[in-house]
């Protein structure tokens, strides 16, 4: 007994050093950047894609990353399809016809390859047909396929030691899984004036929030002149509308079953709540024939 | 097979023929049906029924998405991609698997805590308990070999680091840990070669470990289950027959677990995982920090925590190896940890010390982050080389109950009327009326 109560002041020491030697430490681990987390419409356990934002999304892509970047594990028949944006098949197959990277088929009688534009099965193929091209393009960069970015990229859990629990709690509770949406939009509207003294390297762009701040990409969407929608398009035009509008594409085009999958997860939650509780019934009403 | 007697008496002509000439309906009666289970067993044994259908669950999965996949340094990743995006429900499937690998390894974590709370590991159940270490090595095994297979920058990099590991070996032979490398490898570098003779033994390890699972079922059905109070069975009254009573508490307690799969399954299937699993894998490109799936963090803790490379990999698989000397170690008169006053204080120290060089195998291996990480290296094998023997020996346990039932029922409460219903004696299945 007397040990016991010996032991629970040493373990509450223990734990005080340990927080005095992790916090001292918190930025001794690299620089972590925060980035602040932003409300999208198909995040947590209730969230879906807004088929009108993903169109909005569709149009600054085209527009704008398409210039440098493909979506090559995207069809365009996916552009039709529930969950997505849902245009109509005869536009997208319009679109299909028109987009300026053709795909290489063959061999044909001749045995010869050729180009062809694409149809619906077809990948949407960036301009590059290769690495190399695409950095020789591009001084050296190289622009990443986006089919999966934003579950390519994510935050840290960056709170301290003793949050890290509650934090994680709290994420898996409220289902967050939005980190690589965040750190998408965070760089989109993260250009910003280098600090005095940083020193930028040529070519290169100062941002608030890719690792080591300076970034080959050029600010994609610009303060002023951001990609003009229709006025049908549910939203008015700006530079934060635009890139949220092209994250939530990305967000769709990396996991397009988002939908499908939360209304899968509410059905299947009720099933399992209630035939659980049936099953704590059951298995009381077993034990209630023998003292326990 | 086990110590109690059958009771098995075949209703039909066919069950008859059948038991004269293969008893596998009288194996199955007598081992889940009217087996005695002890009647104070809590929600921690129903483990062992989710991780059967945890290893079911994988092997299921695992055979349809091998139905899909390609095992090629060049074409793994976008089949995997491919499964998620047009095979019919893969956007499940392959989730479900991956999902489903670190729920097996949580429901594996508390199996193994749960014994080692209550002194599942003590005579007689030593083998029972060694079974259970080679079966989480398997698992290990099968694990690390699996995540490999989506071919992202993380599969092949933790490839690289682990197997690189066994270079170490070099400091006792010189030469001896390369040519293990090589062979490892299938070549000089991690490859699509490393790629296929992996996707090949992840296939045959999970039969592997079910068949270790049968062995270790059969030395549980030999020794019978411990239960919380370490106490053994004595009188028929101290137990239940396994149906219906700890059945439905094990479906009731799947279930539960279960639910929780599902939330990870269908809310966050990203969230046990890691960003850069989803880039390609690229021999030239190494990720910022390398960090293992989240069941092997405190063991990669451990791994970096000692200065010397050979010493890291030595104290890293003696960190598993050493489970295996547990029922040894142990010194106290009693099993259960319930009670032992002193030991409790430890035994949490000990869950802690998992938990902190949990966290801080996903911290970058400099700073204080190094220090802990060897604090709790320190304790972490202090526990099993220290504590269990000295204060197993020194400490003065509380005094048992005299029986299960007396724990269950209180006092005087031996005989067998007072517990079971109408007459009945406790332990007999009840009657199809009272159903």
């Amino acid at each position: 007994m007397n040990i016991k109560h010996a032991l629970s002041p040493l373990c509450g020491v223990l734990v005080g050093i340990a927080s005095l030697g992790l916090a001292a430490n918190a930025n001794a681990a690299g620089e972590a950047i925060h980035i602040d987390r932003h409300e999208w419409n198909y995040g947590g356990i209730k969230g879906q894609f807004d088929p009108v934002q993903l169109r909005r999304g569709f149009q600054v892509y085209q527009e704008v990353c398409a210039a440098c970047h493909g979506l090559e594990r995207v069809r365009f028949r996916n552009l039709v399809e529930p969950g997505g944006p849902q245009f109509d098949e005869e536009a997208v197959k319009a679109l299909a016809a028109d987009w300026p990277n053709q795909i290489i088929d063959g061999p044909n009688d001749e045995g010869e390859m050729f180009e062809r534009p694409p149809k619906l099965s077809d990948p949407l193929k960036g301009p590059y047909r290769n690495q190399q091209e695409a950095r020789a393009a591009q001084n050296g960069a190289y622009p990443p396929d986006l089919s999966l970015i934003t579950r390519a990229r994510g935050v840290h859990n960056d709170s301290p030691w003793y949050l890290h629990v509650p934090q994680m709690a709290l994420d898996i509770l409220s289902g967050y899984q939005e980190g690589g949406s965040d750190y998408l939009y965070a760089l989109l509207t993260g250009y910003k004036e280098p600090p005095e003294g940083f020193e930028l390297s040529e070519g290169m762009s100062y941002n608030k929030y890719f690792p080591g701040h300076q970034i080959a990409m050029a600010q994609p969407i610009p303060d002023e002149g951001a990609v003009e929608y229709q006025e049908n398009a549910g939203a008015t035009s700006s530079m934060k509308q635009n890139a949220e509008d092209v994250t939530a594409f990305l967000a769709w085009s990396a996991d397009p079953s988002l939908n499908q999958r939360k209304q899968l997860g509410w059905s299947a939650l009720i099933y399992l709540l209630i035939t659980t509780l049936l099953l704590y019934f059951a298995k009381k009403r077993i034990w209630a024939r023998v003292k326990h | 097979m086990s110590s109690h007697e059958s009771s098995y008496e075949p209703k039909s002509a066919t069950a008859k023929w059948w038991d004269e000439r293969l008893p596998l309906p009288r194996l199955m009666y007598d081992q889940f049906v009217e087996f005695p289970t002890p009647r104070n067993l809590n929600y921690l044994w129903t483990f062992g029924g989710i991780l059967t259908f945890c290893l079911v669950a994988q092997i299921v999965t695992g055979i349809v998405l091998a139905m899909h996949y390609v095992p090629s340094g060049t074409d793994a990743f976008d089949s995997v991609d491919r499964i998620r995006r047009d095979v019919n429900y893969g956007w499940l499937i392959q989730p479900m698997h991956a999902v489903g690998a670190s729920m097996f390894f949580l429901a594996a974590y508390i199996h193994t805590f749960r014994g080692l709370y209550y002194g599942s590991y003590r005579a007689p159940r030593e083998i029972l308990w060694i079974l259970g270490v080679f079966i989480l090595l398997a698992m290990m095994a099968t694990a690390f070999m699996g995540y490999s297979l989506p071919w992202g920058q993380m599969s092949f990099w933790a490839v690289t680091v682990i197997t690189n590991l066994f270079s170490s070996l070099d400091q006792i032979i010189p030469g001896f840990g390369t040519s293990i490398v090589e062979w490892l490898w299938g070549g000089y570098a991690v490859s699509g070669v490393t790629l296929t003779r992996f996707y090949s033994l992840h296939y045959l390890l999970p039969f592997v470990i079910f068949g270790l699972v049968i062995l270790h079922v059969w030395a549980l059905h030999v020794c019978g289950q411990n239960n919380p109070t370490g106490i053994e069975i004595k009188t028929k009254s101290d137990s239940l027959p396994m149906y219906p009573y700890a059945v439905s508490k094990d479906i009731f307690g799947l279930f539960v677990f279960v639910i929780i799969f599902a939330w990870f399954l269908l809310f966050l299937p990203d969230y046990l995982g890691h960003a850069d699993n989803f880039v390609k894998a690229d021999p030239l490109v190494t990720p910022p920090h390398i960090v293992p799936e989240w069941y092997f963090l405190p063991f990669y803790a451990i791994l970096r925590a000692i200065p010397d490379k050979l010493g890291g990999v030595i104290a890293m698989f003696a960190s598993i190896a050493i489970l295996a000397f547990v029922p040894w170690l142990d010194r106290s008169p009693v099993r259960s940890t319930k009670y032992r006053p002193i030991y409790k204080w430890f035994f949490w120290l000990f869950v802690f010390t998992c938990l902190a060089l949990g966290y801080l195998g996903a911290k970058p291996a400099e700073g204080v982050y190094v220090f802990w990480a060897r604090i709790f290296t320190l304790y972490y094998f202090a526990h099993f080389l220290i504590v269990m023997p000295i204060l197993g020996s020194m400490e003065t346990p509380k005094s048992l109950p005299g029986s299960i039932s007396e724990a269950v029922l209180g006092k005087g409460s031996k005989s067998t009327t007072s517990s079971a219903p109408a007459g009945a004696p406790i332990g007999a299945p009840a009657a199809p009326e009272d159903r």
